[in-house]
């Protein structure tokens, strides 16, 4: 094994490292060892990382490393190894989690260096980057599951991370289950495949794939089984509901684990599946569909709330959504590639707003805010770099990654004859959501850096850290450039030619070209399309914030049933708690005090039991102290038993 | 393979031994007589690992057997042996014997003597019946170990420990009763066909019977043992005696004697009666998912923290008897490596709630809150413990329900059994949802107790684990992460003898037959319908 082989094992084992040293003793450690603990593990894990992908990108993709740790489990027919792999998927995926988890990390030292339970904070912060590597590099499925739920478990940790408030603790609990109803559909995947091909190597099942061992139909089932999995991870309708409410964790981790990574687990696990899921045109469709509606429906929320992190909490759900359409759609590098872009703008923009919130000692209420642009410059012209990049202006990042995806969307169609109509209508709630999204956008920047100040004269604005001013410019020059490498409609390739020998055969496998595919004025018309939905959102949220900023206000009252069906969530928690967790709850109870304390005690236990206790008061003038009689019962007792015995037996 | 130096009887007796010498220990010196009880069990620890390395993973048969005629004229002997399905319950029995005795350090003062000679008694039934190779043997280290046990609920136990131990007593000496009725069948019929008594397993093993017979013998030992494992609708004594069995009581309840349900079935009931086994399975395989839903549901609303884990014990010995039922190498080693795994999590479950006991003399959910800030340490251990009982992967746990799932789901005996081609499917999906409750249920408390404010004035002065405590919970935590990280350690010592049981009751319950005339016509079934599907 060459050294750059047994690298990979380092890649995950370092963050993990960190986590046990400031996990079992960092409360004896000085603070800044302990940031220095985490923030030095994960970026070493970054560098061996840029270490290990050398030969990839050198060889633009086409090399890998494989590296096999050990035979993990093993029993009559599965066979299992602790193995990892790096191609060039996985090295995007490494770069991405260990970089801006670099970053979050520095940023955290600041943002945390007052909280008591500082170890503890980075203990968990490090056994997430820990989980998440090992997601990005398992080599087959099972070892990809340890990380897909390693993540949810340090998700529900960090999300309870100051769990004497009962709110943040039940929100945790709350993601944590939600996560595991998708885990169960993964695993019900996992053993689809696993029976149909005998192994859950990504190898082998990619050649079981191609020498037709999955049916079609069988390829549908477990494709749609592995999506209810990744609408869990990745907060898709129908399990998004655990993300709103994820924000209740230190923002930071919201930047982290709730915006960067872990939520885009299901977007890279289906492009690793990508050969599986070009066979299934009906759950390709399925995913896309459900990418377009969930971008269309959580931007809606997002137009009404309040909170500043919940806005980029429903922003989140609603990019994540263009990711599936993009995978849906058959366009897996366009999917990874708005994956990585979105890391850093939204990265950018939860840091962002963690700056606000650590500056004004708390508030998240955007209504309450206004005009801190002078005295947060960082954090204002990061954000808005942000801003203009998730929005779709060019040249920022987010332009060229969600053009991207809608354009693939509206180019193509797959193999399934109504598969035209579902691409069409993914355009069409992607180019919606576009403009909905520049609209809540602003909204957001404006009411919470422009106008008037509507700060409570009570609290004094702190100033801005360099610890978290410095991580906030990288991300923003990030999200920038980061566009320009797959910036196809001025004739770069490089992402999608970097990927190609991961997804680009399923690609093919999937997509069906529509006739203009490859007609530049269309391509640039719909490009210019998607500029003018960002500027009309720009434009609308001008007139109702900075314009007239009473409209809003107005409007809310005039579309009242409305706006409260939209600033409630449509009640899909209320529904899902009326129709899934009290009638559960009330059958429980029903099964507790009726089924085994009134059926099986009652009739079948006591009941018996006093049954025996009457003829008991009988049988006790049996007992007459006469030995003889005794002797005589006891005979026939045994009497009656060896003739049952005989009988049973065929000897008589 | 004989052995020289009879290992076996050493494990087997050096408990009973240490329990005798407890009884000399003078009446007012209970420390003594724990430390006493503690030595013995660690020592036996020992002889238990050397038995444990001695063993041959590769072998298939019975290894270390020792094998003296005892009464001649009944064929019954002395017979003990290993293989691999009793090597890990073996070594659990030992493991946690002086993890029990440890937890009672603070918890019994009373009649120390007495408690420390019934554990160590307790110890001696239970190696007994894993180690018995004869029947009559057996059955009396299974009804050895009821004794210690009622005395241990019904003296040293909670405010209802009368109602507790007598119905735990009763339940259990109800199955044991139609069992030894089965034995006598299996003896009497074994000696109309070859002219010989016997009371050896491996003999009577050979021993024809009618089906219709084997149904009955077979429904003897299966609700005999379907009571102790326990399986729903005969579990509704479990709640009960843990709720009132001293926290030592409580582990080894549901560590070991829970398991002899389990290992009843793989050792007895399906090898004596494979042709009966396989008609019953499709019953006991839909109780067994019945119960893991059905425990779950009912841990859901539980009140108290240790009833809550009384239920979930129905829930987790459902995987267990699921993996048992599927007849597939992976789903049998998966549940058999969950009765360990079940053992170490909910042991340490029992033990932790046994700690809040001491300090606060309640268990209800409500009277606690907050408790994490309170005692670090603590709720560290008892989130390990969650984390292993919902089956996260890297814990124990996750390898033996994973086993289980992936074992059902693709069992290709199931189909068989049942008629229809997606009986496995249904029911790994159907347990699946276990697995789902299971998270529910365990961090709805842990919420409940650990999290929020720490609000209850009694709670505001606790004391974290004391280092006696800690130090209990380390060999615990080492083991699951362990079996986490390192299944094959275990894994591969246990697969021969779980292929053996596997070929074995297909093979003679004509079921293999039936395969393998089966997976074409299944195979072009399943493809035809997903065909249709298209």
């Amino acid at each position: 094994m060459d050294i750059k082989t047994s690298i990979l094992l380092w890649i995950p084992l370092l963050p993990l490292f960190g986590a046990i040293v400031n996990g079992l003793f960092g409360r004896h450690f000085s603070r800044p060892l302990v940031s220095a603990i985490g923030c030095g593990t994960v970026g070493m894990a970054f560098v061996l990382g840029l270490v290990a992908s050398a030969d990839i990108f050198a060889s633009n993709g086409e090399a890998r490393l494989v590296q096999s740790v050990y035979a993990w489990i093993t029993a009559g027919n599965i066979s299992i190894q602790l193995s990892f792999l790096l191609d060039s998927l996985s090295v995007i995926m490494v770069l991405v989690v260990a970089g801006v988890s670099f970053l979050i990390h520095v940023y955290s030292t600041g943002y945390m260096r007052d909280d008591p339970s500082h170890a503890r904070y980075f203990a968990y912060l490090n056994l997430f980057v820990f989980s998440m590597l090992v997601l990005v590099l398992g080599d087959n499925l099972p070892v990809l599951f340890v990380g897909w739920e390693g993540v949810g478990l340090c998700s529900y940790l960090l999300i309870g991370f100051w769990f004497e408030d009962p709110a943040k603790a039940s929100a945790g609990k709350k993601a944590f289950i939600v996560n595991r109803i998708g885990d169960l559909g993964f695993l019900i995947g996992m053993f689809l495949l696993f029976g149909a091909v005998g192994s859950l190597s990504i190898d082998d099942l990619r050649a079981g794939t191609a020498q037709g061992l999955i049916a079609p139909g069988l390829a549908t089932a477990a494709c749609l089984f592995l999506f209810l999995g990744a609408t869990g991870k990745s907060a898709q309708i129908p399990l998004y509901v655990w993300l709103p409410d994820a924000m209740a964790g230190p923002t930071p981790v919201s930047a982290l684990i709730h915006a960067a990574t872990m939520v885009t687990a299901g977007v890279y696990m289906i492009a690793r599946l990508s050969f599986l899921f070009a066979i299934s045109p009906t759950a390709s469709a399925v995913v896309a569909l459900v990418g377009g509606l969930t971008a269309l429906i959580a931007a809606t929320i997002g137009i009404t709330q309040k909170d500043i992190k919940k806005v980029l909490a429903y922003s989140t759900v609603s990019q994540l959504g263009y990711m599936f359409v993009a995978v849906g759609v058959g366009a897996y590098f366009a999917g990874i590639f708005h994956l990585m872009t979105h890391a850093f703008f939204k990265a950018c923009l939860f840091l962002g707003s963690g700056a606000v919130i650590h500056a004004l000692s708390g508030v998240q209420d955007i209504t309450k805010m206004g005009g801190l642009r002078k005295k947060l410059p960082w954090t204002y012209w990061t954000f808005l770099i942000s801003t203009l990049a998730i929005a779709g202006f060019p040249p920022f990042a987010g332009f060229f990654s969600k053009d991207e995806i809608l354009w693939k969307a509206l180019s193509s169609t797959s193999h399934a004859p109504w598969a035209s109509w579902v691409h069409l209508a993914a355009y069409g709630m992607g180019i919606l959501a576009a403009a909905i999204t520049s609209f809540y956008m602003f909204r957001l920047v404006f009411l919470t850096f422009h106008g008037k100040s509507r700060l409570d004269p009570s609290i004094h604005v702190h100033h801005e850290m360099k610890s978290m001013s410095y991580p906030l410019a990288v991300l923003a020059g990030l999200a920038t450039v980061a566009g320009w490498v797959g910036a196809s409609l001025f004739g770069i390739h490089s992402f999608a030619d970097f990927l190609d020998p991961v997804v680009g055969a399923a690609q093919k496998t999937a997509v069906v070209m529509r006739d203009f595919a490859h007609n530049h004025s269309i391509e640039w018309a719909a490009a210019v399309g998607s500029v003018a939905v960002a500027f009309i959102g720009l434009g609308l949220a001008w007139l109702l914030y900075i314009k007239s900023p009473d409209t809003p206000w107005r409007l809310a009252e005039r579309f009242r049933f409305t706006y409260r069906l939209v600033f409630n969530k449509y009640w899909v928690d209320e529904f899902y708690e009326a129709f899934i967790i009290r009638p559960i709850h009330a059958f429980s109870v029903f099964l507790w005090r009726i089924v085994d304390v009134v059926i099986i005690d009652g009739f079948g236990v006591n009941g018996p039991a006093r049954l025996l206790k009457g003829i008991g008061h009988v049988g006790r003038r049996l007992q007459s102290g006469n030995v003889q009689a005794y002797a005589f019962w006891l005979f026939a007792g045994v009497a009656g038993a060896l003739l049952y015995l005989a009988l049973a037996v065929g000897v008589i | 393979m004989e052995s020289s130096f009879p290992i076996l009887s050493l494990l087997l007796w050096m408990p009973l031994i240490g329990a005798l010498l407890i009884l000399l220990v003078p009446r007012d010196n209970p420390k003594v007589a724990r430390n006493l009880a503690l030595a013995v069990s660690l020592l036996d620890l020992v002889v238990a690992l050397v038995v444990f390395f001695s063993f041959n993973p590769l072998a298939r048969g019975t290894q270390l057997v020792e094998k003296w005629t005892w009464i001649e004229g009944l064929g019954v002997s002395y017979h003990l042996g290993i293989d691999g399905i009793s090597l890990l319950l073996v070594l659990l029995t030992a493991f946690l014997a002086p993890i029990a005795i440890l937890s009672t350090y603070r918890a019994v003062t009373d009649r120390v003597r007495g408690f420390m000679f019934s554990i160590l008694l307790l110890q001696v039934g239970m190696l007994g019946a894993f180690l018995a190779l004869d029947v009559f043997l057996f059955y009396i280290f299974w009804e050895l170990m009821l004794i210690p046990m009622y005395f241990m609920i019904g003296i040293w136990g909670g405010a209802r420990r009368i109602y507790a131990a007598v119905k735990f007593f009763l339940f259990t000496l109800f199955g044991s009763v139609l069992m030894l009725v089965a034995i006598l069948v299996v003896f009497f019929t074994y000696h109309a066909q070859t002219g010989n008594y016997t009371t050896d397993l491996y003999l009577l093993y050979g021993t024809q019977f009618p089906v219709s017979v084997q149904m009955w013998l077979f429904g003897a030992f299966a609700l005999a043992f379907a009571i102790k494992v326990p399986m729903f609708p005969f579990h509704t004594w479990l709640p009960d005696a843990h709720v009132e069995a001293p926290t030592a009581g409580s582990v080894i309840l549901a560590a070991v004697l829970l398991k002899m349900g389990t290992y009843g079935f793989l050792r007895f009931a399906f090898p004596l009666f494979p042709e009966a086994a396989v008609r019953f399975v499709p019953f006991i395989a839909i109780l067994a998912v019945v119960g893991i839903i059905y425990g779950a549901l009912v841990a859901l609303v539980q009140k108290d923290i240790k009833k809550l884990i009384a239920y979930s014990s129905v829930s987790h010995l459902g995987f267990v008897m699921l993996g048992i039922c599927a007849l597939t190498p992976a789903a049998t080693s998966g549940g058999l490596l969950q009765m360990v795994n079940h053992g170490i999590s909910t042991g340490m479950l029992f033990l932790l709630v046994g700690v809040i006991y001491e300090r606060r003399h309640t268990r209800e959910i409500t009277e606690f809150g907050g408790l994490a800030k309170q005692m670090p340490w603590y709720a560290f251990c008892f989130m390990i413990a969650t984390l292993a009982s919902v089956g996260l992967p890297g814990t124990n746990g996750f390898v033996g329900e994973f086993l289980v799932l992936i074992g059902t789901f693709n069992s290709d005996a199931l189909p068989v059994l049942f008629g229809s081609p997606m009986a496995g499917q249904v029911l790994a999906g159907v347990a699946g949802l276990g697995v789902i409750l299971g998270a529910i249920y365990m961090l709805w408390m842990v919420q409940r107790v650990f999290f929020g404010p720490l609000a209850n004035p009694a709670n505001q002065k606790l004391k974290d684990l004391s280092l006696r405590e800690a130090v209990v919970m380390v060999p615990l935590i080492a083991v699951i992460f362990f079996i986490g990280l390192f299944p094959n350690f275990f894994l591969s010592r246990v697969e021969p003898s779980i292929q053996a049981f596997v070929q074995d009751v297909r093979h003679r319950s004509q079921l293999a037959q039936k395969i393998d005339r089966e997976p074409a016509r299944l195979a072009t079934h399943i493809l035809e319908e997903v065909r249709h599907d298209q």
